[in-house]
């Protein structure tokens, strides 16, 4: 029995793209190679696909999955796909580039821990690279991974590869991404996909594939600063655990052990780590993202949105908020409006106090000038709380860092916001 | 060995395995669903997606009993293992299981049987289950569905809203950003829950061999009398009819997918442990609804259903 899979690790990956760039071709290359297409859903997409008069199979119909989208041949939200090598399990945030571009971006970018960025080599970099590029450094995405792309097309030049990667280099000193890579490939031709290509025997680098299944995410996580913010308490009514309270929620930053002196806020109390408990057992320590129940050696009165922490690392904690935020919804705010704004299991009232400037996506331009805002715009604000937030900075810490408003009227999420 | 060294070394110490991340992030959105319902429950059909899901909320709360109820909506045409297993399982955890009959449904006028050839009872369980909502005021349901079992789910969120009439709105669903789930409804509405969204088959199979979790034994292979129609090995029972030149025949089978009896097709299989299912689903070379007649009957059945209040 191959036990390969005890050792498999996650890796959430977000592509980004328009109709021709190759993106479908790309992912659909992805999941064929990998074998994750099974016979019967790519009958399905023949059929569609001779339904509509196209000559050849297309890929995309893979990932549209709603009528509309297959229909009217546009993708409308985000779709996620899976796909998996012994090594690893990949999810795909697979978001559309044109409608909503901006929400379904972020949305999918909000859980990646890599972007996946298209260039045609035909093109070099363009408007929407750099859109694509600015929203995974503003959502602090670990690592960017640039595939120059129909390298069939340009003759599988290397100075062509050469001068965009530098047209990039030149446009990237600007963003703040630690980890950025190339690589010149071909998805139709699978060319440095998941087979090394013999037409570019001038890179030296990994495939894709290698890479996505290589690159280290284990430092991902913030496991220095410790954060746990309790979800719900947990007390069984039974004899046997008659004096359990354990505090349930999954760990968002540092390393918990047994035994650790904690602060527990907002109250301010100290005490310490009895025990981190797993219906398989105690654990000896707990670090981001696993979600466990921990105990404590005094009795303190702690409840929903409480977050436990160590008494010489703390959060800030604060009423009033600087954040970057970006707008999802039709309508802007109402004069004054006030939201709900949801962060780390708290619910608190919120208003904005304070619009500083737009962001241009596309240029990077602050725009102090016109403050009025709608859907997709992406802007700093001041938030003011009716209570105090324990928060960190986005860059910091991507749990403790982000908060979602909600309008009370519609109940709907109208903004997602990143802690500066 | 060298290799296993590598593989070793490569998984830092604080880096969780796949099945662990998933694991732990189903938790904290059935813990979610705990913290921001009043009235929630488990949609149980007996499946293997369901049986997890429960598996989960007993870790989720442990060493508390699950806070929940299993919800079963009961066709009528069950596989009798289904049953015993559901009974057996409640008893177990101590929980309230709440049935909810499409039979009673139909009784009351509710709705009417399908006829006809292929006549089911899957678009029913819809009335039955919206009822079963507004009865029980349950105001959040958690269900097994996985996003890469079929095209519409693909789309779902975890916190998916329905509005007054059951009604999900593929086109206009809330952003889903990091791991803040916003459950906020009006009175009436209600949200289904997907806490496994990010699983794949595959992952089922081999977090229920990890953890050794119970599941039917109609899952495992063995021999029983079924019916070739429409491609795939029908379980003869007493709601089928035999056309013509169709004949009962004995087969070894097991059933990748558990729905009613009437529609769930088996594949001839050998794979009678769970080592061997992992590695016969590691080699499938179709999908594992492929054998479902309720989705086969358009190329939107799966989306039309949900729209309407399906599971």
């Amino acid at each position: 029995m191959d036990n390969t899979y005890l050792d498999m690790e996650l890796l959430r990956f977000t592509t980004a793209g328009s109709v021709d760039d190759g993106k479908s071709t790309l992912i659909g290359r992805l999941l064929y190679d990998s074998k994750s297409i099974f016979e019967d859903q790519l009958d399905q997409v023949e059929n569609s696909s001779k339904k509509r008069g196209l000559d050849h199979t297309d890929l995309a119909l893979l990932t549209d999955g709603l009528k509309d989208e297959r229909e009217q041949g546009i993708t409308i939200d985000v779709a996620y796909r899976y796909f998996a090598t012994p090594k690893r399990k990949f999810i795909i945030a697979d978001t559309p580039g044109h409608i909503q571009y901006t929400r379904n971006m972020v949305t999918g970018a909000s859980t990646a821990n890599l972007a996946l960025i298209l260039v045609d080599a035909r093109h070099g970099v363009v408007e929407q690279t750099c859109r694509h590029s600015f929203i995974a450094s503003l959502l602090k995405i670990p690592h960017l991974v640039v595939c120059i792309n129909k390298m069939d097309l340009v003759d599988y030049n290397e100075e062509v590869f050469e001068k965009i990667r530098a047209q990039y280099e030149s446009f990237a000193s600007k963003l703040d991404v630690q980890d950025i890579r190339f690589i010149p490939i071909s998805a139709l031709k699978g060319d440095n996909v998941v087979n090394k290509s013999e037409k570019m025997g001038w890179y030296e680098g990994a495939t894709l594939l290698y890479t996505l299944e290589n690159i280290h995410i284990g430092s991902d996580q913030n496991h220095i600063d410790c954060r746990f913010p309790v979800q719900t308490v947990i007390r069984p009514k039974q004899d046997r655990y008659h004096d359990f309270r354990g505090y349930a929620g999954r760990v968002a930053g540092g390393v918990f052990k047994k035994g650790d002196e904690v602060a527990v806020l907002p109250s301010g109390f100290t005490s310490k780590i009895q025990g981190i408990h797993t219906m398989n057992g105690e654990v000896d320590e707990a670090f981001a993202p696993m979600s466990v129940t921990i105990t404590l050696e005094d009795d303190i009165d702690l409840g929903r949105g409480d977050m436990i922490v160590r008494a010489h690392n703390r959060p800030d904690v604060s009423q009033e908020i600087d954040i970057m935020l970006c707008w999802f919804n039709n309508n802007g705010p109402m004069p004054r409006a006030k939201f709900t704004l949801m962060h780390a299991c708290n619910e608190v009232k919120a208003m904005i106090s304070k619009v500083h400037y737009k962001l241009d996506i596309n240029t990077l331009h602050r725009n102090e000038e016109d403050l009025e805002f709608g859907m997709n715009d992406i802007l700093r604000v001041s938030i003011r709380t009716t209570k105090p937030l324990m928060k960190d900075a986005y860059r910091k810490n991507r749990s403790t860092g982000s908060i979602i408003l909600v309008d009370d009227a519609t109940n709907e999420t109208v903004a997602a916001g990143m802690i500066i | 060995m060298l290799n296993q060294k590598l593989v070793k070394k490569r998984m830092s110490r604080y880096n969780l395995t796949h099945l662990k991340e998933l694991e732990s992030e189903a938790i904290y959105v059935i813990r979610e669903v705990f913290a921001q319902f009043e009235k929630p429950g488990i949609l149980f059909s007996g499946g293997k997606d369901s049986i997890v899901v429960t598996h989960l909320a007993r870790k989720a709360f442990w060493p508390a009993k699950v806070p929940f109820p299993l919800v079963h909506i009961d066709t009528g045409h069950n596989f009798p293992e289904t049953i015993k297993f559901r009974d057996d399982l409640v008893s177990n955890l101590e929980v309230d299981l709440v049935v909810a009959s499409v039979q009673k449904s139909i009784d009351q006028g509710r709705v009417r049987e399908e006829t006809g050839r292929d006549a089911s009872r899957n678009w029913l369980q819809i009335t039955t289950l919206l009822d079963a909502i507004e009865e029980n005021g349950f105001d959040s349901l958690m269900g097994g569905a996985r996003r890469d079992e079929e095209k519409a789910r693909a789309k779902e969120r975890f916190f998916s809203h329905r509005d007054d009439f059951g009604q999900w709105n593929p086109k206009n669903q809330r952003p889903e950003l990091w791991n803040i789930f916003n459950g906020k409804k009006n009175f009436g509405e209600h949200f289904r829950v997907f806490p496994i969204s990010n699983w794949t088959e595959m992952d089922v199979w081999q977090y229920i061999l990890s953890e050794n979790i119970a599941i039917p034994s109609l899952y495992i292979a063995h021999h029983r009398d079924v019916i070739k129609r429409a491609g795939t090995w029908l379980p003869n029972s007493e709601f089928i009819t035999l056309r013509e030149g169709e004949q009962v025949v004995n087969k070894k089978v097991r059933f990748r997918t558990l729905g009613d009896i009437t529609i769930t097709g088996g594949d001839e299989s050998n794979a009678d442990t769970l080592e061997k299912i992992v590695a016969e689903v590691a080699a499938a070379r179709q999908t594992e609804r492929g054998n479902r007649a309720d989705d086969k009957r358009s190329e939107t059945a799966m989306e039309d259903r949900k729209k309407e209040g399906y599971f």
